[in-house]
């Protein structure tokens, strides 16, 4: 077996922000017991975080930079979703519902998941630790124009701003706005400009490359 | 009634931490778990029954629990429920495991 993922280890220190978790510990004890008995494999596991891991906004960013160059790929893309995922190599037919929202300069779609942690990792990869907080789950039906503000964004009062709120059955991804003055850019460098709070629409991307 | 993992519009909420986190060994491990039981030729749990196991935590344990402790505190209590594990083989074989982490 490979060693590409040091969570087989089990001497490894186990810590959730520096404090040792207790179910840290259970979750490692499950592992074992439902492997020894056989109703997962090692494999199983293995593919599962590989899977996880290698989900990056990338992929997303990929659909949102091609419907920005390319209006008849953007009206497939928010009519089937799926289909056009595949026109560019992402099949994402074992994943829940997708529905596209575009954001223009009228309309502002920002997405949460009031219960659980709903979201597009097929995608967008993990979500991020304060998308899945209690704080952004309760503010954001709430006070989305603060939220996003806090994000960094204000957005002007004309602007209509939509709360999508996500279920197990259906995701969002947000296709933001294509920064001015990127005219000039390709395909590529117009990717590299989608972030992935953008897609989230929580921020808007920037006419130049930011490390997120 | 509202419960407490239904956090829309919830009182008392304060700023964003919004800390970028990279996942501990054992939180990818939690989700990994999770997706194994749940995968189309598994099958052994579903994600709505992932829900509603953490969803019936008792509210104090979901307001301290972690996000990914939620879930193995769910995953726990559905193998138990499902006669897979028992409660008493989890407390054994975590107990090995600590006993190994502190060699």
């Amino acid at each position: 077996m490979s060693q590409d993922h040091d969570h087989r280890d089990e001497h490894a220190p186990i810590r959730d922000g520096g404090h040792a978790s207790p179910l840290a510990r259970r979750a490692r004890a499950l592992e074992a017991l439902l492997t020894e008995k056989g109703v997962l494999s090692t494999a199983d596991i293995r593919s599962a975080i590989d899977t996880l891991v290698s989900r990056t906004p990338a992929d997303g960013a990929k659909l949102v930079a091609r419907a920005w160059v390319d209006p008849a790929f953007k009206v497939r893309l928010l009519a089937d979703p799926k289909a056009a995922a595949a026109e560019l190599g992402l099949d994402l037919t074992s994943y829940a519902r997708l529905v596209v929202v575009e954001n223009t300069d009228k309309v502002h779609h920002v997405v949460v998941c009031t219960l659980c942690s709903c979201y597009p990792r097929m995608l967008l990869g993990p979500p991020p630790a304060w998308y899945k907080s209690l704080d952004y789950r309760a503010r954001t039906v709430a006070d989305p124009r603060g939220v996003i503000r806090e994000f960094g964004l204000e957005l002007p009062p004309k602007v209509e701003v939509r709360v999508l709120d996500s279920t197990a059955d259906m995701r969002y991804l947000v296709l933001p706005r294509r920064p001015l003055g990127t005219e000039h850019l390709s395909e590529a460098d117009l990717g590299s400009l989608v972030t992935r709070d953008s897609m989230i629409g929580v921020s808007d991307p920037k006419p130049e490359r930011t490390h997120v | 009634m509202t419960r407490v993992h239904d956090r829309g519009g919830w009182p008392g909420a304060g700023a964003i931490d919004r800390q970028e986190h990279q996942l501990a060994d054992w939180e990818l491990l939690a989700d990994a778990l999770v997706q194994s039981l749940a995968s189309p030729h598994r099958r052994v749990i579903r994600i709505d029954e992932l829900r509603r196991a953490i969803e019936s935590l008792p509210a104090a344990e979901y307001e301290s629990l972690s996000y990914y402790e939620r879930w193995i505190a769910a995953v726990e209590r559905l193998m138990i429920e499902k006669k897979i594990v028992t409660r008493e083989e989890i407390d054994a074989k975590a107990a090995t495991l600590g006993e190994e982490c502190r060699a």
